[in-house]
């Protein structure tokens, strides 16, 4: 019966796990947004979160939306001659952009970029004893290293969005004039005939839930990496890889909500 | 007065602390010694709410730490952290002046770099270092910087964490001449953990040594030769025969 009990106590245990984490990661996000509303509120750290998130994201987001909106171009414009459909070309790039590829990449990048370098960051930080040293400096650690990043994440990835859809429109843009053949005159009344408003509230909010998911995954990993170089480098990985799963899952769940009710 | 009573602390089934009793008087510099894994830093963490204990009280002028306004309670400590803790992100000065930058002690920008300085030519490093960054420094100066952080405040109590691990038999000399000189200048409390005698013989007005959970032998620093404690004999001798099992 010994082997039937260990058995019973592992799927308990594979059942139990999951859920034992998710509820710390959901106390740890709602520390956070408590913490988000009340002072201190330490303006450089917050500064510094921005320009590290945003300003220094903008290459990145800029050239993975510049090649996207190119290559949407060309894929809408030979899979559209199938039913002699060439001409959506600008409308396609311009949905396909700013309701789902551009928030979702420039969310995957951040995750890459941003979030490693967060969990990175501080979860060495946590082993070099630099979280205890801000504790007995009367320094809260969730408000000096999280609220900063959570918020420049939550305020720049939409920024982020923004820009990367501009981007990758005028990504298919390029290739739609320069190698297709389309008017540019008439390739920009129809991207801009074509775009509903709701359709950029929709990515600047997807955005902005994309951005608190990157910078919050990567400060929670960070925060309870384990000793050692190989607790930084779990850390790092497990920051991401959550932060991908649950952008692309919030992704699914946003655009259900927005599209289909 | 920072007094423990039966501390209590696990870690799963490691038990820790198994019953802690330690009385630290005001203006005292105790220094807590034992072998490694005995549970001295988690003791030190414990007062300062680092580590939340399992049982037992520990107070500090008979206010019970857990209950302390924290904000108020950490701002009479300053702490030197083994491996410095220094903020890798900002230059030397802003580390030492970081509890000046913020916070109920904040200072004006320009007051809090020439309390920094200051602080920093006390441990015997030149200014030019202040706009230095942590990584630039060598061990020694990183301890430096470290021990100008743990006083920048002017608190009551130092808790100093192995201040001279990693260091140069020099190094280490002139670190605990440092620390001597500055808990008798600023009359402050200290507690140190240390497992290196010549650092227990310099900084020390009490020795307690901590193995298995509890607190083996207790006393001045000048009794600590003929205590007649088998324990600390033979961690004072560093024998490897003895009541205490060396792990080989």
């Amino acid at each position: 019966m010994n082997w039937l009990a260990s058995l019973l106590a592992s799927v308990g245990r594979s059942v139990l796990s999951p859920l034992a984490a998710l509820g710390r990661l959901s106390i740890y996000a709602g520390q956070t947004i408590g913490h988000l509303l009340r002072p201190p509120i330490y303006l450089k750290e917050i500064g510094l979160s921005l320009v590290n998130i945003g300003y220094f994201s903008l290459p990145v987001v800029g050239l993975t939306a510049i090649f996207t909106g190119g290559a949407l171009a060309l894929q809408i414009y030979s899979g559209g001659a199938r039913f002699n459909a060439e001409a959506v070309v600008p409308q396609i790039v311009a949905i396909g952009m700013v309701r789902e590829l551009g928030p979702v990449l420039v969310g995957l990048m951040i995750a890459a970029r941003v979030t490693s370098s967060i969990a990175a960051e501080i979860a060495t930080m946590k082993v070099t004893e630099q979280i205890d040293a801000l504790v007995t400096l009367s320094t809260h650690p969730m408000k000096y290293l999280t609220v900063p990043r959570v918020l420049a994440g939550l305020i720049m990835v939409p920024v982020l969005v923004g820009i990367g859809d501009i981007i990758g429109i005028m990504g298919g843009y390029v290739v739609g004039t320069q190698s297709l053949g389309f008017n540019s005159a008439t390739y920009l009344k129809n991207t801009v005939n074509f775009i509903e408003p709701f359709d950029i509230i929709s990515s600047l909010v997807k955005g902005a839930a994309f951005g608190f998911i990157a910078t919050l995954m990567g400060c929670y990993y960070g925060m309870n990496t384990s000793r050692g170089a190989a607790g930084v480098g779990r850390a790092t990985k497990g920051a991401v890889e959550a932060a991908a799963i649950l952008i692309l899952a919030a992704n699914f769940l946003l655009t259900s909500i927005f599209f289909t009710i | 007065m920072i007094e423990l009573s039966n501390v209590h602390k696990a870690f799963g089934n490691n038990k820790v602390l198994r019953g802690v009793n330690l009385r630290i008087e005001s203006g005292t510099s105790m220094v807590i010694i034992g072998g490694s894994g005995t549970g001295k830093s988690v003791a030190l963490k414990c007062i300062l709410g680092l580590v939340t204990h399992d049982s037992g009280t520990i107070t500090l002028d008979d206010e019970d730490v857990t209950k302390a306004e924290r904000d108020s309670f950490l701002a009479r400590f300053g702490m030197l952290f083994q491996g410095g803790a220094l903020f890798d992100s900002l230059p030397v000065w802003q580390n030492v002046a970081f509890r000046l930058m913020r916070g109920s002690l904040k200072r004006p920008h320009s007051e809090a770099r020439e309390i920094a300085i200051e602080k920093l030519r006390r441990v015997g490093l030149k200014p030019d270092v202040a706009d230095l960054f942590p990584a630039e420094l060598s061990g020694g100066m990183q301890k430096r910087v470290g021990l100008a952080r743990a006083i920048a405040a002017e608190p009551e109590i130092i808790f100093f964490d192995e201040p001279t691990t990693g260091l140069d038999p020099i190094m280490s000399g002139v670190i605990n001449d440092l620390i001597r000189e500055i808990v008798v200048e600023m009359g402050a409390t200290a507690m140190t953990i240390t497992h290196d005698m010549t650092s227990v013989r310099a900084i020390a007005d009490n020795v307690a040594m901590l193995h298995d959970g509890v607190i083996q032998w207790t006393g001045p620093v000048a009794d600590m030769d003929a205590s007649g404690d088998p324990y600390l004999e033979q961690f004072i001798q560093g024998k490897a025969e003895g009541p205490i099992e060396a792990v080989r």
